[in-house]
């Protein structure tokens, strides 16, 4: 629970009300940011330095003023080293330096394009108290369980597996905010229930899909239930499938080409997804705003043209129809990762390549792919996070040391791309750096190191007299300061 | 008295190698399980590999197989459980929190189905064959046939989504801070719909029980013997159905078992914070040292169940008493 530590929606989607990053995404906002604890940011042109100037007035939870001291602490102590996501976009970053209490600046080693740090900030920078840490062992402390933050609301109870509970913070440093008393988050491991309790007016609020997808047409038709699907740009999830090209047949681009183009993406979006989610055309998602590009090569669904190409590449059907088997994980954590393995297994039954499904729970998925290697090939979910750099461009280098989730585990090494993406992440021009990741988008979809399938974003829930949702693209995962209830 | 004292002991001495057997295989079980309690952690996080090697140490994970179950062992021989690296509090703490809810969820629903299925059990049983005794054996099991957990929803749909009657979910009104009666009633409200769900599905065991006993008792020389002296059905039915209720007894013992695992589900659509939704929990997590203090106190939950079973059984047949001196 200490979103310092560990940036990941699940944590953020309760500690984002009571620690808060330095910015928080926006639509309307300048590069797509609105100030939190940061009321700026400047980076300097040699990619050396970010100056932030922060928030005057800001009170800790426990009354101690927030300065430039917990900034400095929290990103050397806890994002730089500690942050499973911070390590990489702050690897070089060497200092901070406080002049005064409301300004840091950022000194990096090695030039940092402040293009990364800036679509870094919302999910990277959650500031916690050096007061509490420092001196303390960090991942044993306290406020890792009840977090103690700026935020609108205070940490009040936790009971496992039934509820958190927030309460108003009434020395917020926006006056009139929270507008919200209290926020109480239930635990309903049964998905069905998540549709029954909002529908009993029980909760108010169901975000990350909580209701499943079957449910919302017939929800949708009830007076007082909005079906929201905005507010989750910013956390956009890829279905993805991973391919180990230790085996010899995948390490043949025609076969990975003939895969490609026996994956009907419409179907899957239509019958999987019951058209919450879009086709892909490559690794940044169409509704990036900075690095998206469309121009890249496309395998339409075309199961005649798949067998060619297989048949090209020399593995030719058996007198049983079959070319070769596969073993084929589906990661299990959402259904529609599960039900793309069993389509997935069917549609590679077309082109003659006889996939065994092996389902398996996170902790032995885990293991096998990305530890063990013992898949070829793999269904998986990673997030794209608004740049590239963050958790996109590690699905394609190779180097990555074994047993890291939603990398490039599949053995794959292009130098050329390799050296791409070194590049890109040290290229401080931002019209260069965007044009470096068009690049990486046409050569991974042109070689395709692992395949993208489809995309999505999840759906709210919600009741009428609930305001403000979704207000911005990262809004179940933001501060809540403004969301309201109205009879 | 004397008798009893020396069955508990025998029984309690009888009972360390079984749970030794069940902590061991409890141990191999998850050691064979792919992924440990870091690949679990790391699954829903994401994080590179040192900070993967550096979880693995802080929670003793490098360690080799045998070091951290020898290690598990002579802390438990002390008394400890251990430390639940995936709820970051000692086991003990987190099992006696679930414990009672999971009982009192058990208990309940042990206690309707044992009262609903005996006393249909009598009432088919007192005319075996006839239109009532059919009646009845078809919709028991019919309800038997019902997963409970669709029997819940379905449950929870009518009485607390359309109807509101009930709430749709959890132990009590969360956050509430109610005290004394208030709880207590706000909690009764809550289990109804759970214990009906879970009470109904089990009730056709005991009521076959019943009603088979019965059955067979009618048959027995005593019962013509009742007939022949003028009593009236009423009155031997009450006598039969005293004979039959030695096997429920049986019965409520194994069953006990039966109902600690079967919650899990009905835990997990009425969202109560168990002990059925833990061990699942702890299982996802590889959480050994967790789940094998929810292994060891189920284990002795359900000694102790049989037990008192045991001493019931020897209180309502004394014959029973005598020979289970000689076992």
């Amino acid at each position: 629970m200490n979103p310092a530590m560990v940036a990941s929606n699940g944590v953020f989607f309760v500690a984002s009300k009571i620690v808060e990053p330095l910015a928080e995404a926006s639509f309307d906002g300048t590069n797509g940011l609105e100030p939190r604890l940061a009321v700026s940011w400047t980076g300097s042109d040699d990619g050396l330095s970010v100056t932030f100037k922060l928030r005057d007035g800001v009170k800790w939870h426990d009354g101690k003023p927030f300065t430039s001291a917990d900034v400095a602490f929290s990103a050397i102590e806890i994002w730089k080293p500690l942050q499973n996501l911070g390590r990489i976009v702050f690897k070089d970053l060497e200092a901070v330096e406080t002049p005064d209490n409301l300004t840091a600046v950022f000194r990096f080693s090695r030039p940092t394009p402040f293009q990364l740090v800036r679509n870094a900030l919302p999910a990277l920078t959650s500031v916690v108290p050096r007061h509490i840490y420092e001196g303390t062992d960090i991942a044993a402390n306290p406020a890792n369980t009840a977090p103690v933050g700026t935020g609108p609301f205070r940490f009040g109870e936790h009971k496992p597996g039934e509820y958190y509970k927030l309460v108003r913070n009434e020395d917020y440093w926006h006056k009139d905010q929270p507008k919200l008393d209290e926020i109480l988050y239930r635990v309903l491991p049964d998905r069905a229930a998540a549709a029954n309790a909002i529908e009993a007016d029980e909760i108010q609020l169901a975000a990350f899909s909580a209701v499943p997808l079957a449910d919302l047409e017939r929800i949708s038709k009830i007076e007082g239930i909005a079906v929201v699907t905005t507010g989750y740009e910013a956390l956009t999830y890829q279905l993805i499938v991973e391919i180990n090209h230790r085996r010899k047949e995948l390490a043949d681009l025609k076969v990975r080409r003939a895969i490609a183009h026996a994956i009907d993406r419409d179907y899957v979006v239509r019958t999987i997804f019951l058209g919450h989610a879009t086709a892909s055309t490559g690794p940044v998602p169409r509704n990036d705003t900075q690095f998206y590009t469309g121009d890249v090569p496309s395998y339409p669904y075309d199961v005649a043209k798949a067998n060619a190409l297989l048949d090209e590449a020399g593995y030719r059907r058996d007198t049983n129809g079959r070319r070769f088997t596969l073993k084929l994980l589906p990661a299990p954590y959402f259904n529609e990762t599960r039900q793309f393995g069993d389509y997935l297994r069917q549609a590679l039954a077309e082109i003659g390549i006889d996939a065994q499904l092996v389902s398996n729970d996170a902790a032995a998925h885990q293991k096998a792919v990305y530890t063990d290697h013992e898949f070829d090939l793999a269904i998986a979910p990673p997030v794209f996070r608004g740049d590239p750099a963050i958790s996109t461009t590690i699905l394609a280098r190779s180097g990555t040391p074994d047993g890291v989730p939603f990398s490039n585990q599949g053995g794959y090494v292009n130098s050329e791309l390799d050296n791409l993406i070194d590049r890109a992440a040290v290229t401080l021009d931002e019209q260069a750096r965007i044009a470096l990741y068009q690049e990486f988008q046409r050569k991974v979809v042109d070689d395709l190191p692992f395949i993208n399938v489809v995309e999505w974003n999840f759906i709210t829930v919600s009741r009428w007299s609930v305001k403000n949702v979704s207000n911005n693209p990262r809004w179940a995962v933001s501060n809540w300061a403004d969301t309201a209830i109205e009879p | 008295m004397n008798r009893a004292l020396r069955l508990i002991g025998r029984r309690l001495l009888g009972a360390i190698p079984v749970l030794a057997i069940v902590i061991v295989g409890t141990f191999l079980l998850l050691e064979l399980a792919p992924g440990d309690a870091v690949d679990a952690y790391i699954a829903s996080t994401g994080g590179d590999a040192a900070m993967i090697s550096a979880l693995r140490e802080s929670w003793g994970l490098n360690q080799s197989a045998s070091a951290r179950f020898w290690l598990f062992v002579s802390r438990l021989a002390q008394g400890d459980l251990g430390w639940s690296v995936s709820f970051s509090r000692p086991v003990l703490d987190v099992i006696l929190e679930r414990l009672p809810r999971t009982l009192l969820l058990m208990g309940s629903a042990t206690a309707l189905s044992f009262a609903l299925g005996s006393l249909f059990g009598v009432m088919a049983g007192a005319r075996p064959g006839s239109l009532r005794d059919r009646f009845l054996s078809v919709t028991s099991l019919a309800l038997y046939a019902m997963p409970s957990f669709w029997l819940g929803l379905v449950l929870s749909v009518i009485f607390a989504v359309n109807l509101r009657w009930f709430p749709l979910s959890g132990f009590e009104t969360i956050a509430s801070n109610r005290v004394g009666l208030d709880r207590a009633s706000d909690i009764a409200i809550h289990l109804a719909l759970p214990v009906i769900a879970l009470g109904l599905v089990y009730m056709a065991l005991y009521m076959r029980v019943m009603r088979a006993g019965m059955a067979e008792v009618w048959r027995e020389d005593f019962v013509r013997a009742l007939i022949a002296r003028g009593f009236s059905h009423g009155r031997i039915v009450r006598h039969i159905a005293r004979n039959a209720l030695l096997p429920l007894t049986t019965m409520l013992g194994v069953q006990a078992a039966v109902m600690l695992g079967g919650s899990v589900v009905i835990e997990s659509v009425f969202a109560i914070p168990g002990l059925g939704r833990l061990t699942q929990e702890a299982v996802a997590g590889r959480d050994t040292p967790l789940l094998l203090g929810i292994i060891l106190v189920s284990a002795l939950f359900v000694v102790a169940v049989n037990l008192v079973i045991d001493l019931v059984y020897a209180w309502l047949d004394p014959r029973i008493g005598a020979s289970g001196e000689t076992l």
